[in-house]
């Protein structure tokens, strides 16, 4: 049973600029790679074993490391309320600090960790009306800018909900977006793309399964799956942008 | 919507409610005076802020953000006819959705906003005094939310019908100023000015209506001096 926090945040409607980025499936659509329901439950499918697992194995362990204050393990569902210890907050930025360093190294193409950063910032400004809590100025102490896939976790931990939730949550945004996207830009009909993100179920929670383990180790060892056609074509999506109509960020 | 709908009754629908109603709350001080300017597709908001930038440009330290779907061609225009240096233009990109990108989800916009800000706060000490947002060229019931401009200007324009003040919509009818643009073409297209002055002062109640063109007057004088006047009473709020 999801938290709150990761139903909003999950929620096509939660307003941190989601909604401008087509996860690649633009530039897909323009080359034709995309065009039909077929192409479309391909792309989803590649892009949830690749950029969805990373940022679910992120999700993971950012939300454990906001769950590991005192405060959190006796009021689940609540964050807490006063400043963390200077000692509990310093270990905590140092963590963050290693993830986004990791994270850095398993997205080579510059657009889309722009694209995380936007999405991250987004995030944070709805998230600061909603949730404030001292818990993520460590997260920002790192980067004014913290990846999105970071920062739902930090969310969710310093919320109390478990480490799955934020991992199911990235990982449906890494295809509820661009399955969006497809209806906008190809006019597919919109119940068979909702039954895709249905049939890619199984898929999702074994992505998730993967994330919550890999995330019980060290940073160096969470999942870096290589997806080379999405780095060169989110590169080449800012390229085009820049002679030709491109509707979406990334 | 009746014609005595009345913009000026604030009313609580909270029964234990018992402060003033903080509708209409001042904009946030030490920050530019965001302008939104919206309406359909070709009604002329580009030419208007076009129009504003240079008429307003010298007197006041202003900047633009374009939403439109040709996002580069909205922002070279601008640079090109409003003498709009490239610095004070920044393009958004919104997904296919115009109007999500000004009232559902403003993230995109506000970022846009507060880079310009930045921009040229920490260039000469002196910020921004005004910022106007325009949209994507959308449909009558599109608005700008309240959390991303402090007020909101809705372009119709003749050649779109003289039907569509009576069509109201919460942009003719709620905006803050309504513009009628293209005068000079009403009667090329047959279309009766006294019917669209009519109903949009009837639809609209006391809010403004300003009918202008801008080939007889590019400068869009009447319109300037509503922003003037939104600058002015800001300062003294």
């Amino acid at each position: 049973m999801p938290g709150l926090v990761s139903l909003v945040l999950a929620d096509a409607r939660f307003p941190g600029g989601g909604h401008v980025h087509s996860g690649g499936l633009e530039e897909a659509v323009s080359r034709g790679l995309a065009s039909d329901v077929a192409s479309l439950e391909g792309f989803l499918l590649g892009r949830l074993r690749t950029a969805g697992l990373v940022a679910a194995g992120f999700a993971a362990a950012s939300a454990a490391v906001s769950a590991n204050c005192p405060s959190s393990g006796t009021s689940r569902a609540r964050p807490p309320l006063t400043s963390p210890s200077s000692a509990v907050s310093g270990d905590r930025r140092a963590r963050w600090a290693e993830l986004d360093a990791e994270l850095e190294a398993r997205t080579p193409s510059l657009a889309q960790r722009e694209a995380s950063r936007a999405q991250g910032r987004g995030t944070l400004r709805a998230v600061q009306a909603a949730w404030p809590s001292p818990v993520l100025d460590g997260l920002v102490a790192v980067h004014p800018r913290p990846h999105h896939p970071l920062l739902v976790g930090a969310v969710c931990g310093a919320a109390g909900e478990p480490a799955d939730e934020a991992a199911r949550c990235v990982a449906y945004l890494a295809i509820s977006g661009p399955a969006s996207a497809a209806v906008r830009l190809l006019g597919l009909d919109p119940f068979a793309v909702n039954a895709v993100l249905v049939r890619l179920g199984p898929a999702l929670e074994a992505v998730v399964a993967e994330a919550v383990s890999a995330a019980e180790g060290p940073p160096s060892d969470l999942p870096a799956p290589s997806a080379p056609v999405l780095d060169l074509m989110a590169q080449a999506h800012v390229h085009h942008h820049r002679e030709r109509v491109r509707l979406f960020v990334s | 919507m009746s014609a005595d709908h009345g913009h000026g009754h604030l009313i609580s629908f909270d029964p234990t409610e018992t402060e003033p109603d903080h509708h209409a709350a001042p904009p946030a001080q030490g920050r530019a005076l965001r302008i939104g300017i919206g309406g359909p597709v070709g009604s002329g908001k580009t030419a208007l802020v076009a129009a504003l930038a240079r008429s307003l440009g010298e007197r006041v330290r202003l900047a633009v953000v374009t939403n439109d779907i040709y996002t580069t061609e909205d922002a070279d225009f601008l640079r090109r006819n409003a003498v709009l240096p490239p610095e004070r233009v920044e393009a958004v990109q919104t997904g296919c959705c115009p109007h999500t990108a000004i009232r559902d989800d403003i993230t995109a916009n506000l970022d846009a906003i507060e880079t310009l800000e930045e921009r040229f706060a920490s260039r000469d000490g002196q910020g921004l005094e005004l910022v106007l947002v325009e949209s994507g060229g959308d449909n009558l019931t599109a608005v700008f939310s309240r959390g991303l401009v402090d007020a909101q200007i809705f372009v119709v324009d003749v050649a779109g019908g003289d039907k569509v003040p009576r069509k109201g919509g919460p942009g003719v009818t709620t905006a803050d100023l309504l513009v009628i643009n293209k005068t000079d073409l009403a009667p090329l297209v047959g279309a009766d000015m006294d019917v669209m002055t009519g109903d949009a002062t009837r639809i609209r109640g006391e809010l403004p209506v300003i009918t202008q063109s801008l080939v007889e007057d590019p400068s869009a004088t009447e319109v300037g001096s509503w922003v003037l006047d939104r600058l002015a009473a800001r300062v003294a709020a």
